[in-house]
């Protein structure tokens, strides 16, 4: 279980390669990337996340740690960054090995869930025609009673 | 002593992201109710309630929670990660 939370970008394939090295009991491994997406009306010169340094590891660690009680996995990845991001620039990974696809893939979905509305986050959207912080939707609240 | 700490547009608000506040405060709603009787940008910030998150010692939690033994308090508003 690894929290990692940078302003440096990371490559995605030597990531989940690395993650999945040498593991003998695994038979699954997920991993998801969020990705700096452009406005619906385009124009997006950049996308600022602040984050609350201290929280912020804690907070994953804590929602990793449940995961791990939860579904049968053998270890999580969550990369998650911070600072000015461009378009098409990997904002987040998070990467579930577990023996079967099925708790791999849940638990990811899960660390995704929690990651959006209980990792201390804030997106702020800039374009020549101002800066916008980004609102949290009422979907990504509802996301969590599922679990 | 109280750090308290403030992020995304909360931050714009009041101006500065960190200070330390002398308080005798019993609840962060009552640390709130000290900071909004200072100066305007205060009042801006706290304006809507239901519009801001608070953590206590780096765990997210409420406005009726006490302060005894609190070194750090954020404000902010919901998170966006992800």
């Amino acid at each position: 279980m690894s929290v990692r939370v940078q302003s440096a970008l990371f490559d995605i394939g030597a990531e989940t390669a690395a993650f999945a090295k040498g593991r003998a009991g695994v038979g699954a491994i997920v991993t998801f990337t969020g990705i700096v997406r452009d406005r619906a009306s385009g124009g997006l010169s950049r996308m600022e996340i602040e984050h609350y340094p201290g929280m912020t590891e804690r907070a994953i660690a804590g929602i990793e740690t449940e995961a791990i009680a939860r579904w049968h996995l053998i270890d999580s990845l969550v990369i998650h960054r911070y600072g000015a991001l461009g378009v098409g620039d990997p904002i987040m990974m998070v990467a579930t090995a577990a023996p079967h696809r099925g708790d791999a893939f849940a638990a990811a979905e899960f660390l995704m869930d929690y990651l959006k509305s209980r990792a201390p986050f804030w997106k702020k959207e800039v374009a020549a025609d101002g800066a916008e912080w980004v609102a949290a939707k009422d979907a990504d609240e509802d996301a969590l009673r599922r679990w | 002593m109280i750090d308290v700490l403030y992020f995304a547009w909360v931050r714009e608000r009041i101006g500065f992201p960190k200070e330390r506040v002398e308080t005798t405060a019993a609840t962060v709603a009552d640390l709130v109710a000290e900071l909004k009787a200072r100066e305007p940008r205060y009042e801006a910030a706290f304006a809507d309630l239901t519009a801001l998150r608070v953590a206590v010692d780096q765990t997210l939690s409420t406005f009726d929670a006490p302060l005894a033994g609190v070194r750090e308090v954020a404000f902010f508003p919901p998170m966006t990660g992800g």
